[in-house]
């Protein structure tokens, strides 16, 4: 890969704090290396904020490496910016020339509030899986490996959707502010293994509740949720939560 | 050794990439070899060509590492099936953490540590994957047995009060840590001192230490630390989300722990595990480990007047005896 730097106009959201309104301020940032991350490269403006005595941008990061879902940016309209099933502290700098201009908001949902600049409040999220409740498994001795014989197809869709990193792209992406693509992707992980089978209806069932109440949209199957969402998390899966959920509803037992 | 030998030649010059801190990983020669040729026997398919073992290669090594190839994929823009890949050594763990006993609770009554953040499982030395291994058996198997041996005897004990003197003591000592470090209003960010922080470690507590580089490691460390308490600069304010200050906080504890494991590194002349002294190694460069002086855990306990005191726990083996590492 050839190596260049550039200089960039950065448009990005200030916003003190959640009762604050918010707007965009420019900033200029030179020299940035093509091989830097995306994140890298808001270091680098943040320390140039800070020598100059002003605030530096407060944004979420923590594994930098596409695992944890904290860096929430909507990057030039798109979450997690223009490159296909991939984090925004996985996005590099190659991926913008010299002089280009680009646009930072923090996503925009009302169950999802801003608490300062572009980092967001998504503990709606964590109270939608405490919701869900435990699984039931054994714990104090080691079962034999390999004990519980799960069908490679399903073992492989249960890790697809394992696979989410809760970063709430597919809510910010949404012109329904739905969370339908997290909680299928929760709700499907457990529902395709055996380990998950106990608490199937009820966790379905509560999740869903839970999803309703922190003021989470409807689903109108767009599909603009997988589109962005980093981990290629399918929209089959909320037709098999949907599934899950009449399937609860519908029997007398949880 | 691989490691520390590409540290060497990017050290001397000899590295590649725009920074020259990597050296070339050829799988090539792996998926054809190893994977390609396995897969290849599995399948009863006799006398493959190079372009077989290399498909066959490339699916096998797609199953089981696909994830990290797409991750360096995306770092770099080069796709390591077809061109070499561009590695370097990295110092991720500290090979310790909080001791605790056998039940895991630390030496604060009634505060239980977990999977990595405890010294417990892994010895000298951090194998690939005893992340999850350790979170896993601490959880599942050693937890669910003791803790309730501690939560049998508080079963009775009613909400503790926020204004309980040990409540108080230790608000008043973290608000008072808190205005200090705001007060500074210092020239130097935070994050500069995270790097300089980390260049004295990785340079000389890194894959070998030697006893001269850890005494100025030391000095280093602690030259920094005077500087970060009379010169760091933390914008923003207390009340409210302030990220820097939050990681000024950590930092400040990082120049602790760094100098801790510095001292802790010069204390034990031998080599062993991740833990490389140069003074200490075999004609042919492995780790030279010293038993018969250095069999214990070190467990340092912090003084209230500054400073650290030793705590020695032997280890004894009895089925498995530690012995000298060899590839050969
Ligand atoms: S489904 Fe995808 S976009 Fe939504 S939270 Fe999970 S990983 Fe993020
Ligand atoms: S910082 Fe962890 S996924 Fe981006």
């Amino acid at each position: 890969m050839e190596h260049y730097n550039m200089n960039l106009t950065l448009k990005i959201w200030r916003q003190p704090n959640t009762q604050a309104a918010g707007r965009f301020e420019t900033y200029p940032v030179s020299n940035i290396s093509s091989e830097m991350s995306f994140l890298e490269m808001i270091d680098v403006l943040n320390e140039q904020l800070i020598k100059e005595g002003n605030e530096p941008v407060a944004f979420d990061h923590d594994c930098r490496e596409g695992i944890c879902g904290m860096c929430s940016m909507y990057i030039n309209g798109r979450p997690h910016g223009p490159w296909q099933k991939n984090t925004t502290c996985q996005l590099h700098m190659r991926a913008y020339k010299d002089g280009d201009t680009i646009t930072v908001e923090p996503w925009r949902a009302n169950s999802f509030p801003v608490i300062k600049d572009l980092m967001v409040d998504r503990s709606a999220f964590d109270r939608i899986i405490q919701a869900g409740g435990y699984v039931s498994v054994n714990t104090g001795s080691a079962v034999d490996a390999n004990a519980i014989p799960i069908e490679k197809d399903h073992a492989d869709s249960a890790f697809a959707a394992a696979a989410c990193i809760g970063c709430g792209a597919c809510v910010a992406s949404c012109k329904n502010s739905s969370a339908m693509l997290f909680v299928s992707a929760k709700v499907s992980h457990l529902a395709l293994l055996p380990q998950g089978s106990p608490e199937r209806k009820s966790r379905a069932l509560n999740m869903v509740a839970q999803m309703d109440k922190e003021g989470f949209g409807a689903c109108t199957n767009t599909g603009a949720c997988e589109a962005v969402c980093p981990k290629g998390i399918s929209i089959e899966n909320i037709a098999r939560l949907n599934r899950e959920y009449m399937t609860a509803g519908l029997s007398a037992e949880r | 050794m691989a490691s520390r030998a590409a540290k060497e030649r990017c050290d001397a010059g000899y590295g590649v990439g725009t920074t020259g801190q990597a050296v070339y990983l050829d799988f090539k020669s792996n998926l054809i070899n190893k994977y390609g040729r396995a897969e290849a026997n599995k399948q009863g398919i006799e006398n493959p060509d190079i372009d077989t073992l290399i498909r066959l290669g490339k699916e096998v090594v797609k199953e089981e590492y696909g994830n990290l190839f797409d991750m360096y994929e995306k770092i770099t823009g080069e796709n390591p099936y077809e061109v070499p890949m561009r590695i370097y050594p990295a110092v991720h763990y500290t090979m310790g953490g909080l001791w605790v006993d056998y039940e895991l609770m630390t030496t604060v009554k009634g505060l239980y540590a977990l999977g990595e953040a405890n010294f417990s499982d892994h010895g000298a030395n951090r194998l690939g994957a005893s992340a999850l291994m350790q979170g896993l058996a601490d959880g599942y198997f050693v937890i669910p047995y003791t803790i309730g041996n501690y939560l049998s005897d508080e079963i009775a004990t009613k909400p503790i009060p926020t204004d309980h003197p040990a409540f108080l003591e230790a608000e008043k000592h973290a608000s008072e840590r808190i205005s200090k470090l705001m007060n500074i209003r210092g020239n130097q960010t935070v994050e500069s001192f995270h790097k300089r922080l980390g260049k004295i470690m990785w340079d000389k507590c890194g894959m070998a230490r030697s006893e001269d580089g850890l005494k100025e490691a030391i000095r280093d460390i602690q030259g920094l630390q005077n500087e970060f308490w009379s010169d760091v600069r933390i914008p923003g304010v207390v009340n409210g989300m302030n990220p820097e200050l939050d990681k000024a906080g950590r930092v400040a504890d990082f120049l602790e722990l760094g100098e801790l494991m510095c001292r802790d590194a010069l204390d034990r002349a031998e080599s062993c595990g991740g833990h490389f002294r140069e003074e200490c190694q075999t004609e042919e460069g492995e780790a030279l480990r010293k038993d018969d002086e250095y069999a214990y855990v070190a467990a340092w306990e912090h003084q209230s007047t500054g400073g650290w005191a030793l705590h020695k726990e032997v280890l004894q083996f009895e089925i498995a005896k530690p012995s000298q590492r060899s590839y050969k």
